[in-house]
């Protein structure tokens, strides 16, 4: 199968960099959310939920194969533009940019590498992730770049169910037995520090924010929020902003997990280069 | 070169898409004929065509005609299901062996995003083919898909006994696509094919 992705090649260097960067990003972060989701499989809680968690990972894979399989279409065709060489005389693939890549490479929020935790971390992972995913979508389906938007509009569908089975979930817990609340408590004070880095916005989306190919992340915020304090309200859960974040990802400044899920990840294509099944 | 947009409704006759122009060459018949017959393998009831993910077909007899293998160029546009759908690699080689069976031998198969597939492009033929296999096929589509919590669930049709008295067990069935809901009355769980 072929795409037909739009022709970049008039860019002016810097904004090609960066979006290339910002594909990469979304990629990253899809990808890293979908891996960690994966973990879950054949160890969910009842068997119904262990199919959900593996379907939405299967969705955030299919999102990040798409963001890949154009990052590494503008690649190749801006030749000697983008430093990442795939050590092979061939043209860079989308596996290559999943596998080859070290921590310090990868832009992902830091929210999506952290530890599954317990249940109850998961789905507020999951909850405060494709919220602000639903919200992102929304806004780069009308992109100048006209593959992202494709992406995006082809994917928001997808985290529409997401943004559902999580806030349930939420509810769900919060809402549920004593010991369940005190699990969402415990939950929302190890994730609040990684929420801020969702609409702190690396240099490379401000450029493209500027020139309307990516999305003002600044500016979901305050429906993130909204849609966050209505459904802890439900699941009588506080809410409160936390005083700092933890930023760093999008530039490749990772938590101590990154390391440990490309070891396990990457472990094939280190250690039996180029091979495919 | 001729090209058409897949259409919903089929000739009886002929069992090809209505619609197509009078001068659709001999190819083009063959073609979506062939590609009724390639079925998704994970409902393999269903063929690409029933699930509307053919999206365009073009033949180029000149300047795309090789002569050394007396074959015109084709080229199938196809979109997802689900960006994650495993299946899209399957029924796109399949695409491929069935051209190739039929004597084609220049054949691109092409991925297209937008418009976003929606199961509002199944066939109403599709639609009957999965109930009768056991899946409940899609709502129309506006009736749900949205962000919003234990939103009053649409009535599912349980696709054995016809009653609506019917409750979702899981927004996650087992593939992408699907859902899980069981029969209030005859007792038997069965998928919904989910609106997208």
């Amino acid at each position: 199968m072929t795409n037909t992705f739009p022709d970049h090649t008039n860019l002016p260097d810097n904004i090609l960099i960066a979006l290339i960067e910002y594909t990469l990003h979304l990629a990253d972060t899809s990808l890293i959310l979908g891996h960690r989701n994966s973990e879950w499989t054949g160890h969910g809680p009842a068997l119904e939920q262990d199919i959900a968690i593996s379907n939405i990972a299967l969705d955030l894979i299919g999102q990040a194969r798409n963001f890949y399989q154009y990052a590494a279409s503008l690649i190749n065709e801006n030749p000697g533009k983008y430093n990442f060489d795939n050590g092979y005389k061939r043209p860079v693939t989308e596996d290559d940019l999943a596998y080859l890549r070290d921590a310090i490479d990868f832009k992902n929020l830091l929210i999506t590498e952290q530890t599954n935790g317990d249940w109850a971390k998961t789905i507020l992972r999951q909850f405060y992730f494709s919220t602000w995913q639903y919200l992102l979508f929304s806004q780069l389906e009308k992109s100048t770049d006209t593959q992202l938007a494709a992406i995006a509009e082809k994917s928001l569908k997808e985290t529409t169910y997401h943004v559902r089975w999580s806030s349930e979930w939420v509810i769900r817990l919060g809402d549920g037995t004593r010991e369940s609340h005190q699990r969402m408590f415990e939950a929302i004070s190890s994730l609040q520090n990684f929420c801020g880095e969702m609409f702190e916005p690396a240099e490379y989306e401000i450029l493209l924010a500027k020139q309307k190919l990516g999305a003002e992340i600044k500016m979901l915020k305050p429906e993130w929020q909204n849609k966050v304090i209505h459904i802890f309200e439900e699941a009588t859960l506080p809410f409160t902003e936390p005083k700092w974040s933890q930023t760093g990802g999008k530039k490749g400044k990772h938590t101590e997990h990154m390391g440990f899920i490309l070891a396990e990840m990457q472990f094939l294509q280190r250690a039996y280069p180029n091979s495919i099944w | 070169m001729t090209e058409n947009n897949q259409h919903t409704n089929k000739d009886p006759t002929t069992n090809l898409p209505n619609g197509l122009p009078n001068n659709t060459g001999p190819d083009e018949k063959k073609i979506w004929h062939i590609l009724s017959q390639v079925n998704d393998p994970e409902v393999p009831v269903l063929s690409v065509l029933d699930l509307g993910i053919v999206r365009k077909v073009l033949i180029e007899q000149t300047p795309g005609y090789d002569e050394k293998i007396k074959s015109p160029a084709i080229e199938i546009t196809i979109t997802p299901t689900y960006s994650g759908c495993p299946a899209m690699d399957v029924i796109s080689m399949n695409i491929r062996f069935a051209l190739l069976q039929a004597g084609y031998k220049n054949i691109s198969i092409k991925s297209v995003l937008s418009p976003a597939w929606t199961t509002d492009w199944m066939t109403e033929e599709g639609k009957q083919k999965l109930k009768a296999y056991g899946i409940a096929p899609p709502n129309p589509s506006q009736s749900v898909c949205s962000t919003e919590p234990f939103q009053a669930e649409e009535a599912i049709q349980c696709p054995r006994c016809n009653s609506y008295h019917t409750q979702l067990i899981s927004q996650f069935g087992s593939t992408a696509c699907k859902s899980f809901y069981r029969c209030l009355d005859c007792k038997e769980p069965f998928d919904y094919f989910k609106c997208h």
